[in-house]
């Protein structure tokens, strides 16, 4: 119970530094915004490393595998498509 | 010793993805955020590797490598006119992701004894959300792409029908959290999840995709803390948290920019009903004037101060390094140049912006709604790209129309309007704009790139 409140706290505390810091993006940038946000939502990863180095039966590894995998399209291509899309933000003078 | 060392591993990461996404308040500090929000992802990855509980890195590595591959060539082959589509594929791997591991970790628990309520509510969260997130995005990448008609699919007792598949999910849920050995159910609570995530994107039409996509970002984000919750992983919990609130205010974002609610974005589908105003022929007959790139170049000479509207035809004619063209040659002629740009313009929020960047347009230049506005009475000439419903006067003047009350850029109060068309074809929400017939208004009938490039030619001709 102790450690559900813990997590229920992050939770929360999380989600208001969400809000605040998202609030301050610029219109400009709410499309890199999303991407690396999304890209960010690949953190699942860390599950799937948890899921597929058990080693419990086929089923299981084959899952974590599959995770592992998605997650990583996720966090790698988000990062790398956002990190193309910023960088072409430039202001001439 | 290793938990508290991977612990504070992942307090360093949170601290970075929220430095990341504090460092896209401006586009100078944007590439530095995003390098520190990778670096946070790698430290946590690595932080992980640690635990105990890995016993096996062959099938770890496997995953890591080839999915860093496929991600690296997805990211760097994409053309920025189809960034909306992929943002909607990462999204789905990412939902589809947690709802693996939550499965996973089902088994594992059960096997274990160690299953309990808090772990079995968040596994069937997870499940819910995680496959509606994947089964959405993939339905939503294949409107994005045109590999689905973007139209609203609309069909007799959709909203029964959604609302029996979304209780059946939940039913399944409980039933999952009662009894929790049957993991079988898991599997099909998933399943039915996976359908109602389709039934929920079918009936959205295309220039709502917006919406739709931050939603599912959003989504994607839950599903991730929900994971979090199923392994008692407080990484997790604070990135899937951070994503989450960030997907729901650009949601709300759009819905505001469109003075629609939630829930009329997502059930009405809007563009499939007929609605009873004037018709095309009242608004336009005998009143519309055409003109030439000869006669823009002629009115472009003397403007002091030109506004550059682009739309989503703007993306599908990929016009926007014609328009990077013609803006430098005006700006050499002494003309103050800016873009404007309203927050639904295109298919995924600041879309417009990223396509204006690719064509190295200067991002100060890129002036939202509500910047802007107050200067298109100062404005010589605007040239309106392929964007229709988001400069129709009609929002402001005729309380019974289906974009009543929602916010547009004041293009009509310009001097001159220049509008480059393909036809005089309605937009999205299917109503005629007098915009087109306005006094003050001259119809270019082209092809977006095609008219600028002709405009080009004889702005330079004539200099």
């Amino acid at each position: 119970m102790e450690a559900l409140v813990a997590a229920v706290t992050i939770f929360v505390l999380a989600v208001f530094v969400g809000f605040e810091v998202i609030t301050k993006v610029p219109p400009t940038l709410h499309t890199p915004l999303m991407s690396g946000s999304n890209a960010i939502s690949g953190i699942t990863l860390v599950g799937a490393v948890l899921a597929a180095g058990t080693d419990h039966t086929l089923l299981t590894t084959i899952l974590g595998f599959s995770a592992v995998l998605l997650a990583t399209i996720n966090a790698v291509g988000g990062f790398m498509v956002t990190h193309r899309m910023l960088a072409m933000f430039r202001r001439r003078d | 010793m290793g938990f508290a060392i991977t612990n504070i591993i992942y307090i360093v990461a949170s601290v970075l993805f929220i430095l990341g996404l504090k460092g896209l308040a401006h586009p100078r500090t944007a590439v530095r955020g995003n390098l520190l929000a990778s670096v946070g992802m790698l430290l946590a990855v690595v932080a992980t590797l640690t635990d105990r509980g890995i016993v096996s890195w062959t099938v770890i590595i496997a995953g890591l490598v080839l999915g860093a591959l496929i991600g690296t060539v997805l990211a760097l082959k994409i053309q920025m006119t189809g960034i909306p589509e992929l943002v909607a594929v990462f999204n789905g791997f990412g939902g589809a992701s947690s709802v693996l591991v939550a499965g996973g970790a089902l088994i594992l628990a059960v096997a274990d004894g160690t299953t309990d309520n808090t772990m079995l509510i968040a596994t069937a969260a997870t499940g819910l959300i995680g496959a509606v997130t994947f089964s959405g995005s993939l339905i939503a990448f294949g409107k994005l792409s045109g590999k689905l008609s973007g139209n609203p699919w609309l069909f007799p007792g959709q909203q029964v029908l959604n609302a029996i598949v979304g209780l059946g999910g939940v039913g399944l849920g409980v039933w999952l959290v009662m009894n929790p050995e049957a993991t079988i159910f898991y599997w099909i609570l998933v399943g039915v999840s996976f359908l109602f995530g389709i039934l929920l994107v079918i009936p959205v039409g295309g220039a709502d995709m917006p919406v739709v996509i931050t939603l599912l970002n959003s989504y994607s984000g839950v599903a991730a803390a929900a994971t979090g919750f199923v392994l008692s992983n407080n990484m997790l919990i604070i990135a899937g948290s951070l994503v989450g609130a960030s997907g729901l205010i650009l949601t709300q974002i759009m819905c505001k920019a469109m003075n629609r609610s939630l829930a009329n974005v997502l059930f009405a589908g809007v563009g499939a009903l007929v609605t009873d105003g004037p018709s095309a022929d009242d608004v336009y007959a005998g009143k519309i004037k055409t003109t030439s790139a000869d006669e823009v170049a002629m009115m472009l000479d003397g403007a002091q101060r030109v506004v550059f509207v682009p739309g989503y035809g703007m993306a599908v004619a990929q016009a926007q390094h014609a328009v990077h063209a013609l803006a430098n040659l005006l700006e050499q002629n002494g003309a103050t140049v800016e873009y404007a740009v309203h927050p639904v313009a295109g298919r995924m929020p600041g879309h417009m912006n990223v396509l204006l960047a690719e064509a190295n347009v200067d991002y100060d230049k890129l002036k939202d709604m509500d910047e802007i506005n107050p200067s298109f009475d100062q404005t010589d000439v605007a040239i309106v790209i392929g964007a229709n419903d988001v400069v129709n006067p009609v929002a402001r003047t005729d309380p019974n129309s289906p974009i009543a009350g929602m916010p547009i850029l004041d293009v009509d109060k310009a001097r001159t309007v220049v509008m480059i068309k393909r036809s005089l074809s309605p937009g999205y929400a299917g109503i005629p704009n007098p915009l087109f017939s306005a006094d003050n208004t001259l119809m270019f009938f082209a092809d977006g790139k095609q008219a600028v490039q002709e405009i080009i030619n004889a702005v330079k001709e004539a200099a």
